[in-house]
């Protein structure tokens, strides 16, 4: 049998397959579907220093192949999270990876310390939120911006930390190379390409926020492309996010130099999309004599 | 409990134009005002639709929907024998528990779906319908049996009486309204029915990507905060949502 268990960041996952930040709560509504401890972990709902209701309008709309949404992080905040979430998350036995967001860099300060006391696997920070103090332009667009808030993070966060990076970056490389000389342990990529959708009845945007972000099957080679191009360029291990769907997708990205995988859009398409992955990416060992995925993760 | 399943088409009607009636292999037996997220393999669009049960029988799983998009127009082309992804049945569904007294259901459009089902599991003396359309008037019929009265009430007087559904409503004779329809619609009853002793329920309809609660794209603004129409909902007290 093949070996598809990965060791990221010092933390074991039984499989490379994680599902993605804001596609999967915290895990308990799919869990009434099928038993999510057989993921090699979740990616929490993006949380924030306090509580958010949210964006209003129409939140979601659907694109060939894709799908944007402008829910504006709804959620329970960190300390809703760490007294509600965590747990109920901690009974799924699977990997419990931390989204954190923040408009300031104190929010994500005091979030990180909140979180250092509890019993969660792993910070992924997330800069593509609007940084309140820089106009309202996200930490993760500018490589020096971003610099400055993975750094002081760093200093705080007692966790393994993967830095979340957004594909609406001046350059996806150069922010690699920053998060990376910043300290981050690690970099998930990418988060949804910044986007748009008119009703042409209405004669105004869809959305009350104007642009949304677009994720599924759509941004795939993008994000495929990115993964290739960021692995090439830094040390630190890469988790690939962005369209996989099947595991011929999830095997690009690794081949592409992801050694772990996020999915997120195909949990609605199909609920239990993981688990096809999770067994499709073994099919494919066994059918090509390989005996560890650890042999194929940057191979092309 | 919720499954994910692939389900086989048994049967597909046109009712009438752009209003499809799609019987399926079902296998758990829904509430009433419950849903599933259909998909039909290999369409040629992403996301699955949020279809409401029209009816549950022996195993056979009714759905009623028009026409709308890309998914629906997808869906409209299912033959016998086709394959459909399945997840459900979803959402609270009605509490038919709760609906004491008089219960008068009022549809509108497509938004008659739901309610066929609801009546069926009511005491048919207790239950008045009314079913309002926009032209033409679908599956009145089916009703007839499984109601005290059955008013049929169309904007073009085609059939029925002519007018809006809701200027034919006995609002003082009813101890709970149930609706679902266009959002106008309901949102008239919701005013008509303010300050009166009568509990209305009312089905939404919202966009949904996961169908379970966990994408958060589908909430409703109600007095304790955001609820989700696919988790919370789609059926609420009226009394608790707060209309734009």
């Amino acid at each position: 049998m093949a070996n598809i268990m990965v060791d990221f960041l010092g933390i074991p996952f039984k499989n490379p397959v994680v599902a993605a930040s804001g596609t999967f709560g915290f895990g308990e509504e799919y869990h009434t579907i099928y038993d999510v401890g057989r993921l090699g972990g979740i990616s929490t709902k993006g949380l924030t220093r306090m509580e958010k209701e949210g964006n209003d309008g129409i939140r979601l709309w659907e694109t060939p192949m894709g799908l944007m949404n402008s829910i504006g992080l709804q959620n329970p905040g960190v300390e809703g999270f760490i007294s509600r979430e965590i747990p109920k998350m901690k009974q799924l036995g699977t990997n419990i990876i931390v989204n954190l967001g923040g408009n300031t860099l104190e929010d994500y300060l005091i979030g990180l310390e909140w979180l250092n006391q509890t019993e969660v696997d792993m910070i992924e920070l997330n800069i593509s939120c609007p940084n309140v103090k820089a106009g309202g332009m996200a930490f993760g667009i500018k490589g020096e911006v971003a610099y400055e808030v993975v750094k002081v993070a760093k200093k705080i966060c007692k966790k393994p930390m993967m830095v979340k990076l957004s594909p609406n970056a001046e350059n996806i490389v150069e922010m690699g190379i920053a998060c990376e000389a910043a300290g981050a342990d690690a970099l998930s990529l990418i988060n949804t390409l910044n986007a748009m959708a008119i009703d042409i009845n209405k004669r105004k945007a869809v959305f009350d926020n104007i642009y949304a972000g677009l994720s599924g099957p759509a941004i795939k080679p993008v994000a495929l492309r990115m993964v290739h191009q960021v692995a090439n360029a830094v040390k630190i291990p890469i988790c690939g996010v962005g369209g996989i769907s099947t595991a011929e997708d999830a095997i690009e990205f690794f081949m592409a130099g992801a050694s772990l995988i996020q999915v997120g859009t195909a949990n609605f398409v199909k609920a239990d999309s993981c688990l096809d992955i999770i067994d499709g990416i073994t099919d494919f060992l066994e059918k090509e004599n390989i005996k560890d995925i650890q042999d194929i993760i940057g191979i092309v | 409990m919720t499954q994910s399943y692939q389900s086989t088409v048994l049967k597909q009607k046109e009712v009438c134009e752009g209003i499809f009636e799609l019987t399926l292999e079902g296998r758990e037996v829904p509430k009433p005002g419950q849903f599933y997220m259909v998909k039909r393999d290999h369409g040629d669009y992403l996301l699955p639709r949020p279809i409401s049960v029209y009816d549950f029988c022996e195993g056979k799983l009714k759905l009623l929907y028009r026409v709308e998009g890309k998914g629906t127009k997808s869906m409209a082309r299912l033959k016998e024998g086709d394959t459909v992804q399945l997840l459900g049945p979803l959402g609270n569904g009605f509490d038919v528990d709760q609906m004491k007294g008089k219960v008068g259901i009022v549809g509108g459009g497509i938004g008659i779906a739901p309610l066929l089902y609801l009546a069926k599991k009511l005491e048919p003396k207790s239950v008045d319908i009314y079913l309002g359309y926009k032209e033409q008037d679908y599956c009145a019929d089916s009703f007839q049996a499984n109601g005290n009265k059955v008013t049929v009430v169309t904007e073009s007087g085609k059939l029925g009486f002519k007018g809006f559904v809701t200027d034919f409503v006995k609002w003082d004779q009813y101890d709970t309204i149930v609706t679902c329809g266009p959002e106008i619609m309901m949102e008239k009853i919701l005013r008509e029915s303010q300050g009166k002793e009568v509990t209305v329920f009312a089905s939404l309809e919202r966009r949904m990507a996961c169908g379970v609660g966990a994408c958060l794209g589908c909430v409703v603004k109600t007095t304790t905060g955001n609820q989700r129409a696919c988790k919370e909902g789609p059926v609420f007290n009226a009394d608790h949502l707060i209309l734009d």
